[in-house]
């Protein structure tokens, strides 16, 4: 087995246990790169079918081709797909125009992802998660239990080792089952690359810069690069030492911004 | 038609050789060791010199102790939570990437503060190599033979042991001697030989990348050498085959059976058996979307998905093997154990054991040897409990037979956890259970008695494991209720459930031997069978009721008397035509009651009202005996396990 093959079995194995173990199960789907990864490993481990629904968190400032991969996927993937929307907080004016960065960031994103969870009582989260996608992302179980409150007790997590998770979730809570945690950026482009799994077009470079990871357009900036296909772009990341989320400004918006976003329930 | 903005790499552009060989082989990596010896420096150390470290990070690291008037610590590298440069210590593990020539490296950070030990299980369970880390001033300390111990149980075999802190004893080798003796004389008895000493200085990077001029003595490898020396696991393709289904999956018309290979390699018309149950059945095809071509074979450590070729009866927790090269299957084995929760892990405490996908509770019915926590040595007295980070060898005892080798044998299938409540509350290695002829009876499943005092439902719920349950068939003569009663009581009973069949013609020889089978008797028979069946499912048992029971408005009476007591009713409606029936005819009645020999006889010329809403609905002239049985266990165990509505 390749080091890819290995991920690929790894994660699968997750999929398979997660959906034993929750009977209100949901995945979360950006559109990015690493969702659709998600969602081929899916296919992969039920053969074919995807038998929970995935959901977009709709902020309304998503970038329009990512709104155009999404109609044209939810086709092609034969999914069952809910889209939720802060309608709230968008009534109340929380706008980048007008707000500050974490604020719309947590409002657009966070509350309006607990508002979903609240309303279809879901007790399992399947993410995307990469250990080495930011420090604090490092520390992440496989199975990582949420209270009540959203939050995250990354001081004292419960232990995992030889496929044996944490299945059982009091009322209210729920897990977030992370397939990715053990994959780099690089090993998802590579699968990618080896799959042939759809994605958006923004990743590679025009005139110079490329989106290295998507989120909301307005704070979402390109990182220079030539990378214009998958293999530039896998050749950028053997030499690169620009961190990965460099373009994603609500994460410099404070010193330690992530921590905060994601004890808050950030995902 | 795949829309302007969306791209897909096609297939082909890079052969799947040249892309695999591009992927850089990965060794997983631990670093352990005892609090400040300084496995943080190393690991800190190591990324630096391999320039791993993001761009800027080491200068503004520098900075910030230059303004706080610190030397500059190489730890600090690894130090991402702002928590941990507080106290100063790594609160869990890390992982940490970096390559140095062709090889990849994740390193698990494993940390040695005595109160983190589950974390470091969590990350060094996934290692392949070990580098254990002891500071050559103050030589072994108690994390130090903890985590060599830990190792041990873990299986990883490639260790090198690292005498960090060289340049504090003047890179003496006298001293470097000393400390490798006392580790290799703990270390001996556990099986874990260390591939390579090497004597170092992280803070200094002697002996890191490249052999050091401080240690002229020393000639054998750096760090990075002896790492470079190390194989990936071995993957266990060698070892028979091991398939432990997670789960089965009936999404279109296809039945697959999912799980992993955890050893051994699974080949399209093999023949599996199937354990603890030990039923029989080939492979029809290896499933996998989007292919190109359906897989002949699927090898250790894949995740797979099959069908067979008959629809024999399977459930997750199954282990399928090959004939002549199954597992152990046994409810008692020995095991060394390891322990973390707070609570101590108490003889004859009734615990959940995690096998794979096996789940079955289980307890400690004898403690052999305990180790200290602290000095890791043999504990004299005699002791009911395993206390937190201790380690011991036991003897448990599981409710149903379960399918395992020793973990010497095949690691993966010789290993469980023990929960603590929803948490992981221990694991353990199995060893020295003896295998046995796979022909032989399978393993009986017994009910232990343990509970005392008052008996309430609960109390009973405990003692058998389940709920009881009535699990009324009702059909025409000939449908095959006795065939599947019988069969199902058989196949529930192997799984330590309490069944019992309470069949009509029994009933009748004593019970109800006043009635005849006039509709007014028939009803009566139907109500004493209803009543019977529910004393027997209050007392525990799952009864199996195997009765014609023609008459809707009766079957509903006895689902009534079973809702009124709060016991769980299944109505099975054993669905064949007349004509089958007729056909199979086991007990020649159809062809009595059609020469009218017989009166009354249902569906000749007594009617039979089929029921409208099943629970379940088995069409037995279609199917197969073991694909209805399959169905209707399947639904039982579920339904036996869970609690009835209360009315």
């Amino acid at each position: 087995m390749t080091h890819l093959d290995r991920l690929e079995a790894q994660s699968l194995f997750i999929f398979r246990e997660a959906y034993h173990a929750f009977d209100k199960l949901c995945m979360p789907w950006s559109m990015g790169k690493d969702s659709n990864v998600l969602l081929w490993l899916a296919k992969k481990a039920f053969c074919g079918k995807i038998p929970f629904p995935v959901l977009h968190v709709d902020t309304t400032y998503e970038f329009p081709e990512m709104m155009e991969f999404r109609e044209w996927a939810v086709k092609e993937y034969d999914l069952d797909l809910i889209v939720w929307t802060n309608q709230e907080a968008l009534d109340r004016g929380i706008r980048y125009e007008t707000s500050d960065i974490l604020t719309v960031s947590h409002e657009l994103r966070t509350v309006a992802f607990q508002q979903a969870l609240q309303h279809h009582q879901w007790n399992a989260l399947i993410t995307g998660i990469r250990r080495d996608e930011d420090a604090t992302r490092a520390k992440e179980r496989y199975f990582s239990p949420r209270t009540a409150d959203f939050e995250w007790n990354y001081k004292d997590q419960p232990p995992e080792f030889w496929g044996q998770f944490t299945t059982e979730v009091r009322q209210g809570e729920h897990v977030r089952v992370q397939p990715l945690l053990d994959w780099t950026e690089l090993d998802v482009w590579r699968y990618i690359q080896r799959e042939g799994i759809p994605i958006s077009k923004l990743y590679f470079a025009r005139e110079g810069k490329r989106f290295r990871s998507l989120g909301c357009w307005p704070i979402t900036k390109p990182v220079a690069s030539n990378a214009s296909n998958i293999d530039e772009i896998v050749e950028e990341l053997r030499t690169t030492k620009v961190s990965e989320r460099a373009g994603r400004e609500q994460d410099h918006a404070a010193r330690n911004a992530m921590q905060l976003l994601r004890a808050k329930g950030f995902m | 038609m795949l829309p302007e903005s969306i791209f897909v790499q096609p297939r082909g552009t890079a052969s799947e050789r040249e892309i695999a060989a591009r992927e850089p082989e990965k060794l997983k990596l631990v670093v352990v060791g005892h609090v400040d010896h300084g496995k943080s420096t190393l690991i800190g150390r190591l990324l630096f010199d391999t320039d791993a470290i993001p761009h800027g990070k080491a200068e503004s690291i520098r900075k910030a102790c230059e303004a706080e008037g610190m030397e500059f610590e190489y730890a600090f590298l690894l130090d991402a939570l702002l928590e941990e440069q507080e106290q100063n210590i790594t609160i869990d593990t890390t992982q940490i990437h970096f390559a140095a020539g062709e090889r990849h490296y994740v390193i698990i950070d494993a940390p040695g503060h005595k109160e983190f030990v589950k974390n470091m299980m969590t990350g060094a369970a996934h290692a392949e190599a070990a580098i254990l880390i002891v500071d050559a001033h103050e030589g072994v300390q108690e994390q130090s033979r903890r985590h060599g111990y830990l190792l041990s149980m873990l299986g990883i075999r490639q260790v090198i042991l690292a005498v960090n802190k060289m340049d504090l004893v003047d890179y003496s080798q006298a001293r470097f001697d000393a400390v490798i003796a006392e580790f290799a004389e703990f270390l001996r008895p556990l099986g874990v030989t260390p591939t390579h000493c090497v004597p170092i200085s992280a803070r200094n990077g002697h002996n890191l990348t490249t052999p050091s001029a401080r240690t002229p003595w020393y000639t054998g490898p750096s760090i990075l050498q002896a790492l470079d020396s190390f194989v990936p696991r071995p993957s266990g393709e060698e070892l028979p085959l091991r398939f432990v289904l997670q789960d089965i999956y009936r999404f279109d018309e296809r039945r697959i059976l999912a799980g992993r290979i955890e050893a051994g390699t699974l080949r399209v018309g093999d023949e599996l058996v199937f354990w603890p149950d030990r039923k029989r059945s080939r492979v029809k095809s290896i499933e996998h979307w989007n292919a190109a071509k359906a897989p002949e074979k699927v090898m250790a450590g894949e995740s797979a998905a099959i069908t067979l070729t008959e629809q024999i009866f399977v459930e997750r927790g199954q282990v399928a093997a090959h004939a002549g090269h199954g597992p152990a299957e046994a409810r008692e084995f020995h095991a060394r154990v390891f322990w973390l929760d707070h609570t101590p892990l108490a003889l004859d405490q009734p615990l959940t054991l995690r096998l794979c996908t096996q789940e079955v509770e289980a307890r400690v019915i004898a403690v052999q040897r305990v180790l200290d926590s602290s000095t890791m040595e043999v504990v004299n007295e005699p002791r009911t409990e395993i206390r937190r980070y201790e380690v011991g060898e036991v003897i448990l005892r599981a409710r149903r037979p379960l399918a395992f080798d020793n973990a010497d044998y095949v690691p993966v299938t010789g290993r469980f956890v023990l929960m603590h409540g929803r948490q992981i509350g221990g694991g353990g290695v199995i060893y020295g259970t003896t295998y046995e002829q796979e022909n032989l009876p399978g393993v009986k499943s017994d009910n232990l008695s343990w509970t005392t005092g008052e008996i309430t439902r609960e109390g009973r719920v405990r003692h058998f494991g389940h709920h009881g349950a009535v699990v009324w068939l009702t059909g025409l003569s000939g449908a095959g209720k006795s065939t599947l009663a019988v069969a199902l009581e058989q196949a529930l009973f192997q799984r330590g459930v309490a069944a019992f069949v309470l069949d009509g013609d029994n009933l009748r020889h004593g019970l109800c031997r006043d009635l005849a089978f006039s509709p007014e008797d028939r009803a009566e028979n139907i109500r004493r069978a209803g009543e019977a069946a529910k004393l027997m499912a209050e007392a525990g048992l799952v009864v199996i009721s195997a009765l014609i029971s023609p008459y809707a408005a009766e079957r509903d009476k006895v689902r009534s008397i079973c809702d009124a007591a709060g016991v769980l009713f299944c109505e099975v409606y054993i669905n064949a035509s007349l004509e089958t029936c007729e056909r199979r005819d086991p007990k020649q009645l159809y062809k009595k009651a059609r020469a009218g020999e017989i009166k009354g006889f249902t569906g000749i010329d007594s009617p039979y009202e089929p029921p409208t809403r099943p629970e379940i609905e088995l069409c037995t002239g279609e199917q197969s005996v073991e694909e209805s049985l399959g169905v209707l266990l399947e639904s039982v165990l579920k339904s036996a396990a869970k609690t009835p509505a209360k009315t």
